[in-house]
């Protein structure tokens, strides 16, 4: 597995580079990993590469794209919205070839059309960024700020906002304030996999077995 | 009908905290939460709070969270109950 960068999309034009995990060996079976988004991201990274050596070893190239403003980007993530998030998507899909996409969590709001896929967990973007809201309201009155739901939700459409430690720009919090997952998408539930979601845990953590079933699932996808 | 609020509970911060199987069945109503784990911060605190609320088909509005009721294992539990009563 190794870095990998490709040209993506930039905001107002012309392209810039972004990196991504890659697991490629030329093989005819190609997996997009859409990743999930924000504190998620973090928190289902290491269940990703788990599961990419395990497609690996059952024969599946895989590649795990950053959004750009996210993760190693140099991008800034006030700059982004869903159309440059489903543009970096579709130029990632269309660089590596890939030959199907998962998409995990809130990264099934960006999964690129076209090609077979599955949602891990799908989640609405108003779930996220009520959760997120949610983290900040906490966060500011252990420092003893009263903030309100309303009126963060305001500012954060007209200006953008920080939230858990991300800065949304208007233009995003927008967008996914107003996305859902593409119900015709297969869906993967957590209770394919067995325990309990990865993204839920308030500190990173893998699990074996759920990297095997996963993996076991959609290579025998990939085959079908 | 039985009230499985305090089962749900146990099994949701096992999932948050990654506990081991049976280690929730040992938090007692004092047992210190928010402020006394350092793994939960907001962040988690917002997720298990929302993870919650689609367990045990409840909304919490955000003026109802304060200190007393994410302190401890016993002031959650309380708080999650009466939201289910009058649910």
């Amino acid at each position: 597995m190794t870095p990998h960068l490709w040209p993506c999309p930039l905001p107002h034009g012309g392209t810039g580079e972004q990196y991504a995990l890659a697991c490629d060996s030329g093989r005819t079976m190609r997996l997009l990993i859409v990743p999930a988004l924000f504190d998620e991201a973090n928190r289902l990274r290491r269940f990703c590469a788990e599961v990419m050596r395990r497609l690996d070893r059952g024969g599946v190239d895989s590649f795990l794209p950053d959004f750009p403003g996210t993760n190693e980007s140099l991008g800034g993530l006030g700059d982004q919205d869903a159309e440059t998030w489903r543009a970096a998507m579709t130029a990632a899909a269309d660089h590596f070839g890939a030959t199907h996409v998962l998409a995990l969590r809130g990264g099934c709001l960006f999964t690129p059309p076209g090609l077979p896929a599955w949602h891990y967990a799908p989640v609405k973007g108003a779930n996220i960024l009520r959760a997120m809201i949610r983290a900040r309201i906490l966060a500011s009155r252990e420092t003893g700020k009263d903030e309100n739901r309303e009126a963060l939700t305001g500012a954060a459409q007209d200006h953008g906002i920080v939230l858990a430690g991300h800065a949304l720009g208007p233009g995003l919090f927008r967008d996914l304030d107003a996305l859902a997952p593409d119900p015709a998408v297969a869906i993967i539930t957590q209770e394919q996999l067995g325990g309990s979601g990865l993204w839920l845990r308030a500190e990173p953590d893998e699990d074996a077995t759920q990297a095997d079933a996963l993996a076991a699932l959609l290579i025998e996808g990939m085959q079908g | 009908m039985q009230d499985d609020t305090d089962l749900l509970l146990r099994r949701i911060l096992t999932d948050v905290l990654g506990l081991k199987q049976g280690q929730a069945e040992t938090f007692q109503a004092d047992t210190g939460l928010f402020g006394h784990l350092p793994e939960l911060d907001s962040m988690a605190v917002a997720g298990l709070l929302t993870e919650l609320e689609d367990r045990l088909d409840i909304i919490i509005e955000d003026d109802e969270i304060d200190g007393e009721m994410l302190e401890t294992f016993g002031g959650l539990l309380d708080f999650a109950k009466a939201k289910r009563t009058a649910a």
